[in-house]
């Protein structure tokens, strides 16, 4: 096996044993990244002399035997997080050229922790998008089939550890950004409890829901990174100072005796058969690891979608007028000052972008806030609290994370609401501030991977890392690559 | 039709985006769209039920009052189109 191919844990081993460094493995990814990434598109920009400077550090380092929980690691950065003195982008034309004057918490976490950035990735415009088409800098494209999108918000970190493009990366969820892409692109993400990581430099979509959270290449890799990722930072004032457990301890424990909650709203008319087979053998495995499948319900199901695209675009349109052309970024010429506005935000802002912009301005505007946000926030709570009355009968939830396996590049550009429906399983999550993990559970006749979705309560992330472990080593899903 | 063309155009206004005559009969249509499908929420009775702001429940967060090191002039004015010495230059604001 290539070093490019490995996990992080496989990776810590050979450097713990001196039989690879840094240098080594960072040659590798960067090597693999110009043999593939011309066809898959997960990066934004490639930062190879930075990545190369970072791997000559960490093998002084090393030598010195100061070997840090990802000392060495290869890790890409959605293009979401600030990188001090690196353009981030959001892909967006109006970020083209932003040049953060700081890091994101989790970058200055991450870089402490010894990992090694080898390129910011690709995303929807503003994560505002299922599919990364959005994307000022072109589309990402899936690896298991280069036709179809690789899911999003989050596609280009999803592609690239898929593609091998790196060991792992980090991504954003505001509904579903990090588990959708992970499930059509066959890799593991986790969306951690709203305010476990710190969102500090992260560029913001819609505040209430926004998270960063792990793309590994098994559940071991992401109980790794949560153990880096999650804990309080002044800096973020929703973040939550509560203790950080040992995520990693979770992993390879039985779960026998334990209650898989299976929301019966969840299996509805318009989810794909083949998804619906692989979910359906994924409990059988869930009750061989000795749990017990209840089924459970969630009343409010059908009523997500449409409060996230309230609540959403309503916290994107305020978060967005930050986009002026004054301070930073692109700014269209003009000779007033309300016209410049307008023409930079016309000329700055992709279409999908601007649509919800629009939305969210009008769900908010004189009069209309009773009948919008205040409405989606009431029947917000009461999805919440579908969540809490599960959790009394189950200890961990199980869903498919997508209706369907990834859709053909343009297949749903023209259709908004089409491609909102892609993120039905997931939104709900969000809404209430839960955390979720996606993990492959199989492959569609046509060699399309499928994903599994477990949700727990609120900060039992160790519960997400047990179950999914203990289904991972059950299962034992083909380990297959996509041929690129 | 739940808003029309002229109101798309004051909510591009309010939101301060230039739209194209294309783009406002675009917009008209999806939003459209998009706000019918919302409207299934009113199905819903939510007499009484308080309106949730956030995810997990936190109060005020405060920290102590301490003054830290900044970015500073130099480095907050580097990424502005248009920065002169200590401020950000825009066109005329004012007849």
């Amino acid at each position: 096996m290539e070093l490019y191919q490995s996990t992080i844990h496989e990776l810590q081993d050979k450097i713990k044993e001196g039989k690879t460094t840094a240098t080594a493995i960072t040659e590798s990814v960067l090597q693999r990244i110009d043999a593939v990434e011309e066809k898959v598109h997960s990066y934004i920009r490639v930062m190879k002399d930075e990545a190369l400077s970072a791997a000559a550090d960490a093998d002084k380092e090393i030598k010195k035997g100061d070997i840090k929980a990802l000392s060495g690691i290869p890790i890409a950065l959605k293009d979401i997080v600030c990188t001090k003195g690196i353009a981030t982008t959001c892909g967006s034309h109006i970020l083209h050229n932003f040049v953060p004057p700081y890091d994101a918490t989790v970058v200055e976490k991450l870089r402490a922790a010894g990992a090694i950035f080898v390129g910011k990735t690709n995303m929807d415009e503003f994560a505002m998008g299922s599919s990364t088409e959005t994307s000022y800098f072109g589309p990402t494209r899936n690896p298991w089939d280069l036709e179809r999108i690789p899911g999003g918000s989050s596609g280009g970190s999803a592609a690239a550890v898929a593609a091998d493009e790196c060991a792992a990366s980090i991504g954003s969820d505001t509904g579903g950004s990090i588990r959708q892409p992970a499930a059509l692109c066959g890799i593991v993400g986790m969306k951690p409890t709203y305010g476990r990581v710190s969102r500090f430099g992260l560029i913001a979509f819609a505040s209430s829901l926004d998270q960063i959270g792990p793309f590994t290449k098994d559940v071991e890799d992401c109980a790794i990174m949560m153990n880096v990722l999650a804990g309080y930072d002044r800096k973020e004032s929703t973040s939550v100072n509560i203790e950080v457990p040992d995520y990693r301890q979770f992993a390879g424990q039985d779960i026998k005796g334990w209650k898989i909650g299976i929301p019966k709203e969840y299996f509805v008319e318009g989810i794909d058969p083949e998804v619906k087979a692989a979910i359906e053998a994924s409990i059988k495995t869930m009750e061989k690891c000795g749990a017990q499948s209840v089924e459970i319900s969630l009343p409010h199901t059908q009523y997500c979608l449409a409060v996230y695209y309230i609540i959403a675009p309503a916290e994107a349109s305020s978060n967005l007028a930050r986009y002026d052309g004054v301070k930073y970024g692109f700014r269209a010429p003009a000779s007033e000052l309300l016209d410049m506005y307008k023409k930079t935000r016309m000329q700055g802002f992709g279409a999908e972008v601007k649509r919800r912009i629009m939305i969210g301005t009008y769900a908010l505007s004189a009069g209309y806030y009773d009948a919008y946000y205040k409405k989606a926030s009431q029947v917000r709570a009461l999805i919440k609290r579908d969540f809490e009355e599960a959790f009394k009968k189950c200890d961990v939830i199980l869903t498919p994370t997508t209706p369907t396996p990834a859709f053909k590049i343009g297949e749903k550009t023209d259709n908004p609401l089409q491609m909102y429906l892609s993120d039905i399983f997931t939104i709900s999550t969000n809404l209430a501030g839960i955390p979720g993990i996606s993990l492959p559970c199989g492959f569609t006749k046509s060699g399309l991977p499928i994903g599994v979705q477990f949700l727990a309560g609120h900060f039992q992330e160790g519960k997400l890392i047990q179950a999914a472990s203990a289904y991972e080593q059950k299962a034992q899903i083909e380990k297959r690559r996509p041929a690129l | 039709m739940k808003l029309t063309a002229q109101e798309v155009e004051y909510v591009a206004h309010l939101a301060r985006l230039e739209i194209t005559p294309q783009e406002k009969e675009k917009f008209t249509a999806q939003l459209n769209d998009i706000l019918l499908y919302i409207d299934k929420l009113n199905e819903l009775d939510t007499k009484g039920v308080e309106p949730m702001s956030h995810a997990i429940g936190v109060t005020n967060s405060f920290r102590e009052d301490n003054v830290v090191e900044s970015i500073g002039t130099e480095k907050t004015l580097a990424n502005a189109p248009d920065g002169r010495g200590e401020f950000f230059r825009v066109p005329k604001v004012i007849e």
